[in-house]
């Protein structure tokens, strides 16, 4: 039995379909990097698996005891965050809320457990500091102690190093490896095909027409990921150009 | 007669009490939701509803019901109801239907009012509608009551949510994603908004409501770093704003709703200065 299993998946909005005949499954431990290219439906994949998009056929299930709210997200981030008067505690906190039901304030063990993820992630003397002051690398870690207080199983990551230095990219990565490797399962969403390759354990490539799902050596093998790449590079390599004539 | 005795003097009145009860209550409501509202972008939906509350309230004028509340609140709320929804939905843009029902409301209670009012001041009764100018002087004993229990009630909500209300100002995905009925808590912030601006209405007028809910928390805002110390500086502020603004009101005979505001514009401009960044 698998945490997540996606038979026949399909997705999209306001009922056009982006993608269909999607088909995985994510186990405990697993590292899963969902690719693609831009618009294929990645994000929207990944809002519904998180409930926030009805799927448009298909199943999607829960298993393996696990809820399907007992989730730990690292959304993109949005505008709205970076001028939030929020301080560290506060946001850390508030990723207990689902464990609250109806009670209106947090109890003694849900504080415990965001003191706890704090010092995880190393942020503890950040405690008091307000979000909207820290540096990006900083901010990644504080909602990514808020996820944790979410779940201690299972972690979405949607765009997690967009913005983030290359120094940072690098120690974010390293603290997501050393935490699959400490039992937690990891699903995440990342335009970074070589660092998605270096890290995940399997990989779901979500392109127009094709969907591939397997471990990463599949992947290497697979036709989807050499064509992806060759595109993907010369993205990079546009980009780089586009960058340097400026 | 020096200004405390001046002051004892009008308290004597019960009309100036109940006024003064009325003007903390809707200041500190209406300051503990500005701080969600401003920061969820949902500031221009206050700012239309207050509008549609002035159409509402010439509708129930016109119709001459007794007490104008009891049509200016349902419709407010089914309205703030519908612009939450149309946000979501999107058909027509946010805030071009914000704008549309804004303006559409203003000219049609002025319309209203103009054509089928049976009293004889029509300018002074519009004027003061809208920005509040007499009616917090004339409020019935019924409508102090409606107020303190509908204050009470926005209190005791906010209090009780407050922790989800957090979670869904802040990150209204990841609340969703954890299993928060965030769609339901929108829904009670539409309801609330709604009832705060009809409230307000009687204090400052339609037009100026918008001002207590914002500038409190702008001003907060800008000095503080936690969502809780924000609030509780802004429903601060609201209130020693009101009470001071309504206290020159009575001394210098101004009018009650925009020396409130100046007030407010007067400390958001302090906490300016003392910006911290």
């Amino acid at each position: 039995m698998a945490y997540i299993t996606a038979t026949d998946l399909a997705i999209g909005y306001d009922g056009q379909k982006v993608a269909e005949h999607i088909n995985f499954e994510v186990k405990e431990g697993d590292y899963l990097c969902i690719v693609g290219e831009n618009g294929a439906g990645k994000s929207t994949l990944m809002k519904t698996l998180l409930h926030l998009r009805k799927s448009l056929g298909g199943s999607l299930t829960y298993g393996d005891g696990i809820s399907p709210y007992e989730i730990g997200y690292l959304p993109q981030q949005t505008v709205v965050q970076r001028d939030f008067p929020a301080s560290v505690w506060e946001i850390v906190l508030s990723g207990n809320l689902s464990k609250t039901g109806l009670r209106p304030f947090y109890n003694a063990k849900e504080k415990a457990n965001a003191v706890e993820n704090m010092e995880r992630m190393g942020i503890t003397h950040l405690k008091k500091e307000s979000y909207r002051n820290l540096s990006g690398g900083q901010q990644q870690r504080v909602l990514l102690a808020r996820a944790l207080c979410a779940s201690s199983k299972i972690l979405f990551l949607d765009e997690p190093v967009t913005g983030l230095d290359p120094k940072v990219t690098a120690e974010f990565y390293a603290l997501l490896k050393q935490m699959n490797q400490e039992g937690m399962t990891i699903i995440m969403v990342s335009h970074d095909l070589g660092s998605s390759l270096e890290y995940a354990s399997h990989i779901l490539h979500v392109g127009k027409g094709e969907i591939f799902y397997g471990t990463v050596e599949e992947y290497r093998k697979s036709k989807v990921s050499t064509e992806f790449h060759e595109r993907f590079e010369g993205q990079e390599e546009a980009s780089v150009t586009e960058g340097e004539g400026k | 007669m020096s200004v405390l005795e001046q002051l004892q003097y009008y308290f004597e009145f019960p009309f100036v009490r109940y006024a003064l009860i009325v003007g903390v209550l809707i200041s500190l409501c209406s300051s503990l939701l500005g701080v969600t509202l401003v920061l969820k972008r949902y500031s221009y939906i206050g700012d239309g509803l207050s509008h549609v509350a002035f159409g509402a309230m010439s509708i129930a004028t016109v119709c001459d019901i007794a007490d104008t509340n009891y049509l200016t609140m349902p419709l407010t709320i089914l309205t703030a109801i519908f612009l939450l929804r149309s946000g979501q939905n999107a058909k027509i843009k946010g805030d071009a239907a914000i704008a549309m029902l804004s303006v559409g409301a203003l000219a049609l209670g002025y319309l209203l009012i103009n054509v089928f009012s049976k009293s004889a001041n029509v300018s002074g009764d519009v004027c003061s509608t809208l920005f509040g100018s007499t009616s917090i002087l004339t409020l019935s004993n019924s409508e102090v009551r409606l107020c303190m229990v509908l204050s009470v009630v926005v209190l005791v909500v906010f209090v009780l949510f407050y922790n989800k209300l957090f979670a869904i100002t802040f990150d209204e995905n990841f609340a969703k994603a954890t299993g928060v009925k965030a769609d339901w808590y929108n829904f009670l912030i539409a309801v609330i908004i709604a009832v705060i601006i009809v409230l307000g209405m009687n204090l400052v007028g339609s037009l100026l409501i918008s001002a207590l809910i914002i500038f409190p928390a702008m001003s907060a805002m800008s000095i503080l770093r936690s969502f809780r110390s924000v609030v509780i500086l802004s429903a601060i502020i609201s209130v020693a704003c009101a009470v001071v603004g309504m206290l020159i009101s009575i001394l210098a005979s101004t009018p009650v709703g925009a020396t409130i505001v100046v007030c407010d514009i007067v400390v958001f401009a302090v906490c300016q200065i003392f910006r911290k960044e």
